[in-house]
């Protein structure tokens, strides 16, 4: 809703949004600046900003220290593949219950959320044997479909608040030219659907990115995504917070810049949509 | 359809060295996530140069997740890892259970008598060595001279706890931000309580009577923590209900501490380029109260090797090479004598080079001073210093750690605090049959 | 406008999706079940059988039960209360015309990138520690005593943590919702003299009801189950005064090894959920509908 207003209030309104933007983004900066500084420097009371010693050093000393590249790719397959796989079961799914709706899809739909309700320490045993007796244990198939589960409520949800506001006149035009459903699917709905789509691939592929729980329990060492590389940097014997900042740095860089390119689906995506 | 999704998958990236033909046997190893463990990730040539038909894949986590991960894989027979790095608490109750490989048929090189005897005997059950030791740790003093000097005091090479409690009260200054004395805190069996319990052995004190009935109600016990709660309220810092090993380390090195009662591989650390005290450090064995014992643990980081294993004997190789004398000469070679990890062999000690390390003797001292056999005043019916090497205890340890805890944040009374322990570790021995 | 083979097709479309999540429920859940009538000791496994209802009692004979029960409800509608409000004033103030829009995107939602048990070791050692961290150092350069943030107040800095960590989902779902609002309306109610707290509360709030209602649902599922940041920060403690009953359900899984129990705890956990659910659904799930 841009509405014209008076250069004073936009300069005051400019000042008062970046000073919150900032103080909700300052942990991350703090984190940031903290990975270039020294292990003494990083803890250093009081805290050190002008006079701290800069280095480079963390990183090296990371990036040596841990194969990076193999635990970002099994990120990206495990994040990308559940996401991808959750939107294949989700799209028909959550179109569906838009546009032929039922006395029960509410229910169906909070049913869905619902299986997200069992806490995961009390299942990681029974899932653990699961995973072991199905030889899915250490495996980035096995993640795939863990995250894609735990997620597809989560995507069903989004694409079904999306595909609602596509007004369903379009699909009844459709019909009456006689398109049949695969064509409607294909030719109408998809182009209409595809920024909301777009929108839930990049949510529920920062969901899986950032899972930091079964991806550790269910891997050792083929499959291990990003957040085993973080545990192998978190509380060591010894002072670490700065090569755990630029770990940490190093495993949200990515997703950062993912965000900054696609900012806009980004934004619609966290909305679930455009929430009307 | 997994198998191929797999091969395809993994052929892009992990088979980065392309090529080698040769039939590897590749081998899992579980590490926890401290220096002298990542140190030997780095010096690896060597073993490939002798071993080049094994391949190791490391997993390195943080104790935490480590031992959630290992648990896991063990208990549930598992068998992802074929080495595992676990613990003196570990090591009894696995090897009991049978899940460890026994290592009674290392090579005569190896010379498993040179393994200090204190650790050796925390890694055996039933005459079987069920783990190598990787490194090994007590607790000592560790004491700043130029404060203790400003306050015209010296600090005995084996002090009391009277004198701990003279020493803090003099360094003590306020407003300088000094606090005489850094304790653990932070709830946990390995945090507060290992140090708490290591503690309570020198004041008498016992978990269990030969009957498992446990002793918070004693007053061993209650001299205990009221020691403890004293000497924290009066000369520790602010909001050490928090503070564990780290943060107890970063107090130090910035000097903030008087006193700090800690692992010994923590020497290293305040004599180190992060400290800002590194000069200025005096060591000393952990105090006592005259009956006979200190309130010094011993515990061992250590490799094993799980029965559900695939490859025993590459990981016995690899277990050979990780925990032998030629693996300490190997890391002096490349990073000096004061990197080599510590506490696990006498040849190490004896030998000259390594004396002249600063705290190498009362490292020593330490680990000779603990008996894990024979840890208490009283007869116990359990193995272990600072922890009790039943399955329970990890459950038991967390919840007391919570009340000490609560009582150190001043929430609870010491009584309080006791009683409630007292409760809940009947309760849980009931609940596990050993006393009814 | 929806026939009979519409209707056909709409279920086979919706079908994978259930048969899948059902599979996905229905099998951990009966092994939970299960395990939560077994003794079933990770360490101990020679020991093991029926014990009937054991370990639910024990949940309910624990001291601490109640308390959790009462901190898993106050770390959800501390947190819900939070993020809601400010991500209300923080979606109000930049859908303002302001300079670099974008970026400020990207900064408010910075929070949600970071793994959660990396954000609550950042927040523990680097602001809230009473000697090192920027906290304290900020309260000493205005010559007061630091504040000992997770001995004090556990609970709080725990709501407070996890709050930074929401608050981005919050303010942006919010933020759309607003910016699909027709400035026509927001026009014309000015041109009739209506104040801005008068729009605020006849025009916008009422506006954004269906947003706030998907933002409580989705996190009060995503909140119920959280542990790992009170791990990370205060153990639960002091005693038990930041404990959960995801938490109680972690110590006895991880730390005491009893998976019997920790099914019990599950079970009650998903009972718990339900509770909540059927009074959210009560209370707000007709806004869905809008």
């Amino acid at each position: 809703m841009a509405r014209a207003v008076s250069p004073r209030r936009k300069t005051l309104t400019t000042l008062a949004a970046w000073s919150v933007a900032f103080i909700i983004f300052f942990p991350v900066l703090w984190m940031i600046l903290t990975s270039f500084k020294t292990e003494a420097s990083a803890v250093a009371s009081p805290p050190e900003l002008l006079g701290a010693d800069w280095t480079l050093e963390n990183y090296a000393e990371v990036w040596q220290r841990s194969d990076y590249p193999r635990f970002f790719w099994n990120s990206v397959v495990i994040s990308l593949g559940s996401t991808l796989l959750g939107l294949a079961v989700a799209i028909p799914a959550a179109w569906a219950m838009a546009f032929v709706p039922g006395k029960r899809t509410k229910d169906l739909l909070m049913w869905m959320l619902s299986t997200k309700m069992m806490p995961a320490v009390a299942v990681m045993i029974p899932l653990y044997l699961l995973f072991l007796k199905l030889g899915l244990i250490d495996t980035r198939f096995g993640l795939v479909i863990a995250l894609m589960l735990m997620n597809l409520p989560i995507i069903v949800w989004m694409l079904y608040t999306y595909f609602r506001e596509i007004p369903g006149e379009i699909l009844e035009a459709a019909r009456m030219d006689g398109a049949g459903l695969v064509k409607e699917i294909l030719y109408v709905l998809t182009p209409m659907a595809l920024p909301g789509i777009a929108s839930t691939l990049l949510l529920n592929v920062i969901l899986a990115w950032n899972e930091a729980f079964w991806t550790i329990i269910l891997t050792t060492t083929k499959a291990a995504p990003l957040s085993a590389f973080i545990a192998s940097f978190s509380a060591p014997q010894g002072l670490f917070y700065a090569k755990l900042s630029a770990a940490s740095t190093m495993a949200i860089a990515p997703i950062l810049i993912l965000g900054w390119f696609s900012q806009k689906q980004l934004v619609r995506g966290l909305t679930f949509g455009a929430v009307k | 359809m997994n198998i191929s999704l797999r091969a395809l998958l993994g052929a892009t990236v992990s088979f980065t060295l392309a090529g080698a033909a040769l039939a590897e046997t590749t081998i899992t190893v579980a590490t926890v996530n401290n220096g002298d463990m990542i140190r030997m990730q780095g010096l690896m040539d060597d073993f490939y140069a002798k071993h080049p038909d094994i391949k190791v894949e490391w997993v390195t986590l943080e104790e935490n997740v480590l031992r959630q991960n290992v648990t896991t894989d063990i208990a549930t027979g598992g068998g992802q890892y074929d080495v595992l790095t676990i613990g003196t608490y570990e090591v009894p109750i696995w090897g009991k259970q049978g899940w460890l490989t026994s290592l009674n048929d290392l090579p005569a090189e190896y010379d498993v008598d040179d393994l200090l005897p204190a650790i050796r005997g925390g890694l055996t059950v039933d005459g079987n060595l069920y783990a190598a030791p990787f490194y090994g740790e007590s607790s000592m003093v560790m004491y700043r001279k130029d404060l203790m000097e400003a306050a015209g005091l010296t600090m005995p090479d084996a002090p009391t706890w009277a004198d701990i409690e003279k020493a803090a009260a003099a360094m003590t200054n306020r407003d300088a931000d000094i606090n005489g004395v850094c304790l653990r805190g932070k709830a946990g069996w390995g945090e507060n309580m290992a140090f708490l319990t290591a503690m309570s052995n020198s004041f008498g004190a016992r978990w269990f009577d030969e009957n498992w009935n446990p002793q918070f109600d004693q007053p061993e016990w209650k001299a205990t923590l009221d020691f403890y709660l004293n000497l924290m309220n009066n000369y520790g810092p602010a909001g050490a209900s928090n503070n564990g090993f780290n943060e107890n380390l970063t107090l130090f090195n910035q000097g903030k501490c008087g006193m700090w009662i800690d692992a010994t591989v923590a020497a290293s650390f305040v004599t180190g380029k992060d400290s800002t005290v590194a000069d200025k450090v005096g060591f000393a064995l952990a105090p006592d109260n005259g009956l006979g014992k200190r309130g010094n643990w011993l515990w061992a980081w250590s490799l094993a090797i799980p029965s559900s294993s695939d490859a025993p004997d590459a990981a016995k190789t690899f277990v050979n090479w990780a925990t032998s004398k030629g693996y300490l000469e190997l890391v002096a070679s490349k990073e000096g004598w004061a990197n080599v990890p510590p506490g696990t062999r006498t040849s190490l000690y004896e030998n000259p080079e390594y004396q002249k390390v600063p705290f190498a003797k009362m490292t020593l001292d330490s680990i000779n001073s603990a008996d894990p056999n024979a840890p208490t005043v009283k007869p116990v019916p359990y193995v272990g210093v600072q922890f009790v090497a039943i399955p329970e205890f990890q459950g038991l340890g967390t919840t007391v750690g919570e009340i000490f805890s609560a009582a150190l944040a001043g929430q609870k009374t010491a009584d309080e605090a006791l009683a409630e322990a007292q409760t809940a570790v009947a309760d849980e021995m009931k609940a596990a049959g050993y006393i009814q | 406008m929806s026939t009979q083979s519409s209707r056909l097709a709409a279920r086979v479309m919706v079908a994978p999706s259930v048969v899948l999540l059902f599979i996905w429920m229905a099998v951990p859940l009966a092994m939970t079940l299960y395990y939560s009538f077994r003794l079933y000791r990770l360490l101990s496994p020679d020991r093991t059988g029926w014990v009937g209802f054991t370990n639910y009692l024990w949940f309910f004979n624990s001291p601490d039960f109640w308390l959790a029960l009462w901190n898993t409800l106050a770390l959800v509608g501390g947190v819900l209360i939070i993020t809601v409000m400010l991500g209300i004033l923080i979606a109000l103030l930049i859908d303002q015309p302001v300079k670099g829009q974008g970026m400020l995107r990207i900064l408010v939602i910075a929070p949600f990138f970071v793994m959660p048990p990396v954000a609550a070791s950042i927040w523990e050692n680097l602001f809230m520690h009473p000697q090192n961290g920027l906290l304290a150092a900020v309260a000493r350069g205005f010559g007061a005593q630091p504040i000992l943030f997770l001995e004090e107040y556990p609970l709080l800095s725990v709501i407070g943590i996890v709050s930074w960590e929401w608050l981005p989902f919050a303010t942006l779902i919010l933020l759309t919702s607003l910016q699909s609002l027709s400035s026509e309306q927001l026009e014309a109610a000015e041109m009739d003299g209506a104040s801005a707290l008068n729009r605020l509360r006849h025009i916008i709030l009422p506006h954004m009801t269906r947003a706030i209602t998907v933002v409580i649902l989705i996190q009060t599922i995503f909140l119920l189950g959280i542990f790992g940041e009170i791990f990370t920060t205060t153990q639960g403690g002091p005693g038990s005064a930041s404990t959960t009953l995801p938490y109680m359900i972690f110590k006895q899984a991880i730390a005491a090894k009893d998976i019997g129990r920790a099914a019990a705890g599950g079970i009650i956990a998903v009972i718990l959920a339900n509770i909540v659910a059927y009074f959210l659904m009560r209370g707000i799930g007709r806004h869905l509908d809008a």
